[in-house]
């Protein structure tokens, strides 16, 4: 996982609730690796494959975006993970949002990918930075927790230590078991003897 | 000794290691993958020259690229050649992996949610895990249960265990009793109207209370396959003599001595009196009825005899926005009734409602009569298939104008190709209603199996209660 420490980028203001993960890959591209175009397929673009001009993802104001920012629940849905591979994929590399699907929030805790909850007031207020200034820029700051743009913020956020420094770090959950291995056999031993059917 | 709820129990005795207080190694019990992730995972574990830690606690079905039709003409009846090459790597390397395989044709092969507990695989006090969000299911025998990404489920094949922050835990208690026309598919709807999809967010949800207690076991692993619609990770109802008796002798079940064993444990799985909860919700489930969503998510829900919410009157500008966008998207109106909307289409089956208790609700609305639409059954696993052709239940159907075919996730989430047409209505016995969901441009309407089969009558959306007592 590449290590994530700063980001001030350009932001894309998606003003929606309720994005959901068969919006953000849906079901049909499931079967073959992801792909640049994957990410918001279906409102990104027409079904003969030219874009749709008055979705904001497509408008050349926002071109160059690393962050997006949208409403609640972010990424609703299924497990699928396509559903935020699909946002690399696309350049993003930070959701900032009001809430997320809690699924869609630990997948992208494994992939490097920053999911932000911010308060409404604050997504408001960022929502319409953007929308006045598109390109603003938006600095997501992992140490210290904060979020800020021009005159918006610094809005604090609150992130689960452990995932904190696996993403300072760069590392992985299974870099971090390996850590932890000793503990596994042990367990196992002590368990199947309690519970021999299960083994 | 402080009183402890269901889940702590559970948790306390998977906990491997705890870190910083707070994120737990947590032991997985089963771990349940699809074709549709399968290869992402193997694909994982090669690129990291991983091997399966025990490989006889995977469990590996094939079921959502399975087609619904053509079933005896094996592989070779799978059109898209994508779609054969997936299933077959996972019956394959499956094998090969020396996990628990239950390929296309396997007399067991069905929709994991279905088969895992059908077969006794699923049971009290196990920690599940799957590469599907609706393994939430599973809970409904007293289990903790929730799906994970495909990174995730890497790390539990490597090391059968997983890290999970410590649950938050929410109770949520149903009063009275179910009326006769409402269905364990009505609640669930309900329970997510009242509290919003993100109303369990984040949470462990325990279901109790009378109204439970009176579901049979099919009707509380529908409830349950529906937490994660109101953003819980997983649902559970503690396990009683309803659950012993359903896995008693089933092929997984442990059996003999250890039955024994494992029911005097299972005795011990329930919330402790006066266990506290994060939080706590009520609902009477005696003023459940006939339910349909009318929108794009599963909040969007109203009594299928009510008019369609006005967006104006709606004082949150996020949810107003959200409704005005779901009208568009559905092609309805403010004040329209839900019950005068005609349909194109109707779909029963799915991880939600496609076993036998499912089937049985719908084949009693539709015998004797005909379907106005096309419609078809797909019943939630061969096992399911084989019992309701005993109960001539496919026959009723067929009757009835209805296709009977295989089983698989088929037309719930489409990645099978069973899909609908841009445009198209269904009433739908699946989970979920969001834009494109049974195709691009699709409508769907998600109710309980008696209000499809209603509406396939009908022609448009109706309760199974409003066909018989015409107003």
């Amino acid at each position: 996982m590449t290590p994530f420490r700063l980001l001030d980028a350009a932001a894309v203001p998606l003003d929606e609730a309720n994005i959901d993960t068969d919006q953000l890959a849906p079901g049909r591209f499931l079967m073959r690796p992801v792909f640049a175009e994957l990410l918001l397929h279906d409102r990104r673009f027409e079904r003969d494959g030219t874009p749709r001009r008055d979705f904001v993802l497509n408008d050349p104001a926002y071109a160059g975006a690393e962050i997006i920012v949208s409403r609640r629940n972010f990424g609703v849905g299924s497990s699928r993970e396509f559903a935020v591979l699909a946002l690399p994929a696309a350049g993003f590399r930070c959701v900032i949002a009001v809430s997320f699907g809690d699924i869609f929030y630990n997948n992208c805790l494994q992939n490097g990918v920053l999911p932000v909850v911010l308060e409404e007031p604050a997504v408001d207020a960022l929502l319409q930075a953007l929308r006045a200034y598109p390109g603003l820029h938006v600095s997501v700051d992992l140490p210290s927790q904060t979020v800020a743009a021009s005159n918006c913020g610094p809005y604090p956020f609150s992130i689960n230590a452990v995932r904190k420094r696996c993403f300072l770090e760069g590392l992985d959950d299974i870099a971090l078991t390996d850590r932890h291995s000793e503990p596994i056999a042990a367990f196992e031993a002590n368990y199947y003897r309690a519970f021999p059917w299960l083994t | 000794m402080q009183p402890k709820t269901l889940v702590d129990k559970i948790w306390a005795r998977h906990a491997v290691s705890v870190l910083e207080g707070s994120d737990t190694l947590l032991y997985v019990d089963r771990c349940l993958l699809h074709e549709g992730f399968w290869w992402n995972v193997v694909d994982a574990l090669r690129a990291r020259n991983l091997a399966i830690r025990r490989p006889s606690n995977i469990i590996a079905c094939a079921d959502h690229f399975v087609p619904t039709t053509d079933r005896s003409s094996g592989h070779a009846g799978i059109a898209d050649e994508r779609r054969r090459e997936l299933i077959l790597r996972l019956e394959n390397e499956g094998r090969d992996l020396g996990v628990q395989v239950i390929g296309m044709m396997d007399p067991r092969q069905g929709i994991l949610h279905v088969v895992a507990p059908e077969t006794g695989i699923t049971q009290p006090g196990m920690v599940i895990v799957g590469s599907d969000s609706h393994t939430s299911t599973h809970g409904a025998l007293g289990a903790i249960a929730f799906g994970i990404g495909t990174s995730e489920a890497t790390h539990v094949l490597a090391t059968q265990t997983l890290w999970q922050a410590r649950p938050r835990t929410m109770r949520i208690t149903v009063d009275g009793r179910l009326a006769p026309n409402a269905t364990a598919k009505d609640l669930i709807l309900t329970i997510i109207a009242r509290l919003g999809i993100s109303g369990g967010a984040g949470r462990f949800v325990e279901y109790a209370g009378p109204a439970i207690e009176a579901l049979s076991i099919d009707e509380r692993l529908t409830v349950c396959n529906m937490s994660i619609e109101m953003g819980a990770r997983a649902g559970l109802v503690a396990p009683d003599e309803k659950t012993f008796a359903y896995l008693a002798g089933r092929p997984n079940a442990p059996n003999g001595a250890d039955w024994e064993r494992a029911l005097a444990y299972w005795q011990t799985l329930r919330s402790d009196e006066g266990a506290r909860f994060d939080q706590e919700a009520r609902i009477d489930g005696s003023a459940v009825g006939p339910m349909a969503t009318w929108g794009t998510s599963l909040d969007q829900t109203i009594a299928i005899d009510q008019p369609i919410p006005d967006p104006a009157i709606e004082s949150d500008p996020s949810r107003r926005h959200a409704q005005e966008r779901s009208l568009a998207y559905m092609g309805l109106h403010p004040g329209d009734r839900l019950c005068d909307v005609p349909i194109d289409y109707v779909f029963i089956g799915s991880c939600t409602n496609g076993r036998l208790d499912d089937l049985r609700e719908a084949a009693e609305v539709v015998r004797g009569r005909h379907s106005a639409v096309p419609a078809f059954v797909s019943p939630g696993s061969r096992a399911v298939k084989r019992a309701a052709e005993a109960e001539g239940l496919d026959r009723v159907f067929v009757d009835a104008g209805f296709e009977w075919r295989d089983s698989g996730c088929s037309m719930c989430a489409g990645a099978n190709g069973d899909s609908l047409q841009p445009g198209q209505r269904c009433a739908a016995t699946s989970n979920r209603n969001f834009p494109g969901r049974q195709g691009p441009g699709s409508r769907t309407h998600v109710m309980s199996p008696a209000s499809a089969a209603a509406s396939a009558i009908a022609g448009r959306i109706a309760s199974a209660h409003r066909l018989k007592t015409p107003a």
